[in-house]
């Protein structure tokens, strides 16, 4: 059987121009301040070229390596979500009539659709959880209008860093659905797959060759061998009963003598989507912005509600998080919040490791594991 | 359809009911529609300052009136608003009160606090169907006797049939005909027929708390307690996430909750 689906390296600009040609904002991985974040790309000599990463808890390198390759790295501390759910926006501004009177009215929406290259499965697989969140039952417009023209170039992930435990809730390392195109990357080029029918239209118009057997076999090996060296992972099924077992859990206050409460975490997550709303006055007092800016469950603000903050310590911050984000996002959104990019341990500034926490509060207690027999407590251990 | 967009409302009316409680009568300055049910509320926007979640004590197609007692940076300000004034107002949001599910039912109103304010809309349904509806019993707990607004009010209750009112203060103060202590300790004077009522809980959670086991102990069935929560709200539309409560967005799923649903978590510090 002919495939023709082999993209010379030499020929990844075409399909940049492609995508510009068909009036899209073209973002990509790009190094701006020691790491990867997607931008606005032009030229493929502007990818990470011979960049890879080295992550761990609490700490992140880029590092040069002896490579042909763009997509060598695992991910960098921002999804997609800046691009999509954005950092800070306003909702809306009013004016302050003479007579007092007040005139709402909505900001312009954006006009050029976004294309994002180099998207990782764990970040479809967010991107998946927060169109759940932003287009429910009340969608949100201004989410709505960026994802609708939305074009996603993924590339299977063959270089998972340390922090990285997609293969164990699901999401990667493979890009299985969510794209127009996704890429594996040789050293030689890259094999296309289409995903959809606008990526259909821009394959066509693509100088691809026929790719041979070895090429085939040699990607999927590469993506195969990316699950396989991710040693984390976050304790099997669905959580939720056992975390909301487990809330008087000694872990949870051993945690919180660790965690700054700084929200990093949050921040970096690719599903978070905690928001706060605040009004931005014009020193004239004519008129008035409502703005919203991120948030996170490990603020004080959070939890406030006349006079009280609800949860004023740490630990109850990080049982919060942890139980909303692998508890109850299985009765919100059908599965948990979790994608396992890593990024939660990597840009924890004391280096926290979800999976670490996960197991040790969802381990079988002692006075249960007496009851079990040996298979269980084998099964249980971290 | 934008649900973060205000809408321009007018005060109409206001009436200062303590030194810190005061009520704010609006109308809607578009010509477009609004209805809503008993037990939802709206996002009250004080310009430049910003929005607050108040629960709609009543309206009909002129006006809304929100009763709201100034704790925070938008109530503080929203009291010094005046007659004529303008607001943004966006809502109604949120599930209400059963009050489809209590129809030929005797019904129990536990308040305390400020809590009587969302429950206000459920006795003015209640009472302009009366036919509907079995016994009603409004029973209403505050910190100091002097807390108990809308004293009047009171009295005109429980003048109408089947209705019993009954009133408790932790403070007396003198002139106080109502019990001393915590309302939970009424419960036993309550008449109605356990097995075929229906209770709504507003106030603090402490209360609600014991207010559910309370009416459960005397045979209330536990899906037949709903209770009224508060949570930081911003958006209204279960975006924003700070009202999350397990598998619940409060101002989306909620803010009435039937009992079994929030039972768990209601009892945990925290949540």
């Amino acid at each position: 059987m002919q495939h023709a689906n082999f993209l010379l390296r030499s020929d990844l600009q075409q399909m940049l121009n492609i995508i510009s040609g068909d009036g899209f904002r073209v973002l990509g991985p790009r190094l701006r301040d020691g790491a990867i974040f997607y931008e606005d790309l032009r030229a493929v000599d502007e990818l990470p070229g011979g960049w890879g990463d080295v992550q761990s808890p609490g700490r992140y390198r880029l590092e040069h390596q002896e490579s042909p390759r763009y997509f060598a790295w695992a991910n960098g501390p921002q999804a997609l979500k800046p691009h999509l759910f954005r950092p800070r926006e306003s909702l809306w501004r009013v004016n302050r009539e003479d007579g007092g009177e007040l005139a709402f009215s909505e900001p312009a929406m954006p006009d050029a659709p976004l294309a994002i290259i180099g998207v990782r499965a764990c970040d479809l697989a967010a991107l998946e959880l927060q169109d759940r969140h932003f287009l429910g039952s009340i969608p949100d417009p201004y989410y709505a209008a960026r994802r609708e023209g939305l074009l996603i170039v993924a590339v299977h992930c063959t270089h998972p860093a340390d922090t990285c435990f997609c293969a164990s809730t699901g999401d990667g390392p493979r890009a299985e659905r969510g794209f127009d195109l996704a890429l594996s990357e040789l050293d030689e080029g890259y094999l296309v797959e289409v995903g959809s029918e606008r990526g259909e239209r821009i394959a066509r118009r693509l100088p691809l060759q026929a790719s041979s057997e070895a090429q085939r076999q040699l990607a999927a090996a590469e993506i195969e061998g990316a699950a396989a060296r991710q040693t984390r992972r976050l304790p099997e099924g669905n959580l939720r009963d056992t975390l909301f077992a487990r809330l008087d859990h000694a872990r949870w206050d051993e945690v919180a003598a660790r965690c700054l409460s700084c929200g990093n975490c949050t921040s970096v997550c690719p599903t978070c989507f905690c928001h706060a709303e605040q009004d931005v006055p014009a020193l004239d007092a004519t008129s008035s912005e409502h703005v919203r800016q991120w948030d996170s469950c490990f603020t004080e603000g959070h939890s406030y509600i006349h006079g009280i903050v609800i949860r004023a310590e740490t630990g109850q911050r990080y049982r919060q998080w942890m139980t909303h984000k692998l508890g109850s996002w299985h009765d919100q959104y059908g599965r948990s919040g979790c994608v396992g990019c890593g990024r939660c341990l990597t840009w924890c500034p004391v280096g926290i490791d979800l999976t670490e926490e996960a197991q040790a509060i969802c381990a079988p207690l002692k006075d249960e594991a007496e009851d079990k027999t040996g298979d269980a407590i084998e099964e249980g251990k971290v | 359809m934008n649900a973060y967009l205000p809408r321009e409302a007018e005060i109409v009316e206001r009436i200062q009911e303590t030194p810190t409680v005061f009520t704010l009568k609006m109308r809607l300055t578009d010509d477009a529609p609004y209805a809503f049910d008993a037990g939802q509320f709206n996002m009250l926007y004080l310009y430049g300052v910003g929005e607050v979640p108040i629960s709609i004590v009543a309206g009909d197609g002129e006006s809304l009136t929100h009763t709201l007692r100034a704790v925070g940076r938008v109530t503080h300000g929203m009291a010094g608003l005046r007659v004529g004034e303008r607001i943004g107002l966006r809502g109604p949001f949120g599930r209400g009160w059963p009050l489809r599910e209590a129809e030929g039912r005797d019904v129990v109103v536990v308040t305390g606090g400020l809590g009587c304010a969302p429950a206000v809309s459920i006795i003015h349904h209640i009472l302009s169907h009366r036919e509907r509806y079995g016994r009603l019993t409004i029973l209403q707990g505050v910190k100091h006797a002097d807390d108990l607004i809308w004293r009047a009010q009171y009295a005109l209750w429980s003048q109408q049939p089947e209705v019993q009112v009954l009133l408790a203060a932790d403070v007396a103060a003198p002139g106080w005909g109502g019990h001393v202590g915590l309302v939970t300790a009424l419960f036993d004077r309550i008449e109605f027929d356990a097995a075929r009522s229906l209770a709504m809980l507003c106030g603090p959670e402490g209360m609600m708390r014991g207010s559910a086991e309370g009416l459960h102990q005397r045979g209330l069935a536990a899906e037949n307690i709903y209770l009224s929560m508060e949570r930081n709200m911003q958006c209204a539309v279960g975006h924003c996430g700070h009202c999350q409560f397990g598998a619940h967005f409060v101002c989306r799923d909620g803010p009435v909750f039937a009992w079994p649903e929030i039972r768990e978590l209601l009892a945990v510090k925290g949540f």
